[in-house]
């Protein structure tokens, strides 16, 4: 792998969508292989690569295939054979992508996938919620989770700098919200080419394919005799891992000033009421957390920028005296508790702490989540700590039209 | 393995004639990923001109894995109707015919799955290789073997 030969000046500040700024960052990084498939809201990441590769500005190849099973079939090649890759999608994309992600994430190839998160059908939406983000958290890929175009420029350079540690080898998929942050243009702060290119460094080859001197054999069969031993060690390195992304997030803050957290807070120190989310929604719920804090309510939000592998330990410390915790799932929740109530409730299970944990459905196929409504959720969450108890039920559906919706009874009734 | 000779079954060595052998590897030492060497150590690029029983082979290599049992029909070589032409040699899609020099020496019947195209690509009237049911023996089988075809047969 070797950095592009043509240099792009970049300004200091650029005005990118999120979708370009994934991009830039692909194309900082020196992809070898782009193997892809469009899919809104993602698909502005592939053509704006494309686009980039087009103009001369990338040594790599990209290669459109004939959908996203294909696509990410065509990465997990190019990495067995030794090379940087990456690749884009979203919702149907992405759950038609899931057997192979599990064939990336096995055969530890350390590829970077852009999931620009979209509601999976039906009913047809081209809009953002976390379905698939959800769809991915048992796949064995590490996953980040960005709430501005800034951060997915940010943390699509980190993703190839994590996965491809020697410690790790990995894929990591780097996630931003459709449109609330894929098409929307804002300030992006880039690192100059030869800085960008330097952070990340170049690619460690591990039993490459096309090392002649070293023949491997790639995607082999265990049955029970050696299946679980190499699951083992492939989990092992997930857990592990946290101690690298901390180390690179560090390095990268030394580098830009920006730091990035393994979970974000805004000003959680004293609060009584949480809000927990991911996405875009962390940026709205801060408002709502100040608007807040001005009628005497302690409130505070926070949002795991690493949401896999998750964050037990740390979450258990930060929730340690919560009074009440509202996870905020933007995903039908198939008739379960939501997928950050769970990560949430089973980080505090072990310990002392008992806040009244509810679990709000909301945002699905893109339904905006206001400031107005986060504001009346942290007032219900303040009521139930005032009473000492959660309003009947854990898990309610905020911003739908219709009969209010509430399940779980949270007496057992 | 009544057909198995000298040079076929050198092909093949137990796990204690490995170092380190995988049945004595925890999940810490395994090699990442879905992984595994089909050498011991670094390879020369000469090694096209070295014959696999000679070759480094590692243990992980699927040169030892027995897959024999996938087997219902199994083809049968009668040498002394064999013409060493090598199609089944060059056909044989799991390099199951063993051939030295241009001559044929043997079937692997630990890799061999019993496709028939050995049989099928065979020259010769009749047949060198037939295929038999699996539980026939070999030497069984060459008692029953067909008799030559006439033109037209």
């Amino acid at each position: 792998m070797a950095q592009n030969k043509k240099i792009m000046e970049l300004n200091s500040v650029e005005v990118w969508d999120g979708n370009y700024a994934n991009a830039q960052a692909l194309r900082q990084a020196g992809v070898d292989v782009l193997s892809a498939y469009p899919i809104t809201p993602s698909t502005g990441t592939v053509e704006g690569y494309a686009s980039l590769h087009a103009n001369g500005y990338v040594d790599g190849e990209v290669v459109i295939v004939e959908s996203e099973h294909a696509a990410m079939s065509g990465c997990i090649g190019a990495a067995a054979a030794g090379a940087r890759v990456a690749t884009a999608t979203a919702s149907q994309g992405l759950a038609l992508m899931i057997e192979t992600l599990y064939q990336a994430s096995g055969m530890r190839m350390p590829i970077v996938l852009c999931l620009v998160n979209r509601a999976l059908a039906a009913p047809l939406n081209v809009n953002g919620d976390h379905s698939d983000l959800y769809l991915t958290s048992q796949t064995g890929w590490i996953s980040l989770d960005s709430c501005n175009p800034q951060e997915a420029y940010d943390l699509t350079l980190c993703a190839f700098k994590i996965g491809e540690h020697k410690d790790v080898r990995l894929p990591v998929i780097s996630n931003q919200d459709g449109f609330m942050t894929s098409h929307t243009a804002q300030n992006v702060s880039p690192l100059s080419d030869e800085i960008a290119g330097k952070f990340i460094g170049d690619y460690l080859e591990v039993n490459s394919m096309l090392n002649f001197d070293k023949p491997v054999t790639h995607g082999v069969q265990t049955e029970s005799d050696w299946h679980m031993e190499h699951k083992a060690k492939q989990n092992d390195a997930m857990m592990k891992s946290v101690t690298v992304i901390e180390e690179i997030f560090k390095e990268f803050e030394q580098l830009t000033g920006r730091k990035y957290n393994m979970i974000e807070q805004y000003k959680l120190d004293d609060a009584d009421i949480v809000i927990v989310c991911l996405g875009t929604t962390y940026e709205t719920a801060q408002i709502a957390v100040d608007n807040m804090r001005e009628k005497g309510i302690k409130a505070a939000v926070l949002m795991p920028r690493v949401f896999r592998p998750t964050q037990i330990e740390k979450l258990a410390s930060m929730l340690a005296n919560a009074k009440a915790v509202v996870c905020m799932d933007r995903s039908a929740p198939g008739g379960q508790l939501g997928q950050l109530f769970q990560d949430i409730s089973s980080a505090l299970i072990n310990t002392p702490a008992r806040p009244l944990m509810s679990d709000i459905i909301y945002g699905l196929g893109g339904r905006d989540m206001t400031v107005v409504e986060l504001e009346e959720i942290c007032e219900i969450a303040q009521e139930e700590v005032n009473n000492g108890k959660l309003n009947g039920t854990i898990q309610r559906w905020v911003g739908v039209r219709g009969p209010e919706l509430k399940y779980f009874n949270v007496e057992g009734k | 393995m009544a057909q198995h000779n000298e040079v076929v079954t050198s092909l093949y060595k137990s796990k204690d004639n490995f170092e380190n052998s995988i049945w004595d590897m925890g999940w810490d030492e395994v090699m990442p990923g879905a992984c595994v060497n089909s050498f011991v150590g670094d390879i020369d690029h000469t090694v096209v001109n070295v014959q696999p029983e000679d070759r480094n082979i590692a243990e992980t290599n699927s040169m030892h894995k027995y897959v024999g049992d996938w087997r219902v029909v199994k083809p049968v070589w009668n040498v002394d109707l064999c013409i060493d032409c090598q199609n089944c040699w060059l056909y044989c899609p799991d390099t199951s015919i063993i051939s030295r020099d241009k001559e044929m020496v043997g079937i692997d019947y630990d890799h061999c799955k019993g496709c028939g195209i050995c049989s099928e690509v065979c020259p010769t009237n009749p047949k060198s290789l037939v295929m038999f049911n699996e539980t026939i023996k070999n030497e069984d089988a060459l008692t029953q073997w067909p008799e030559k075809k006439k033109k037209g047969e």
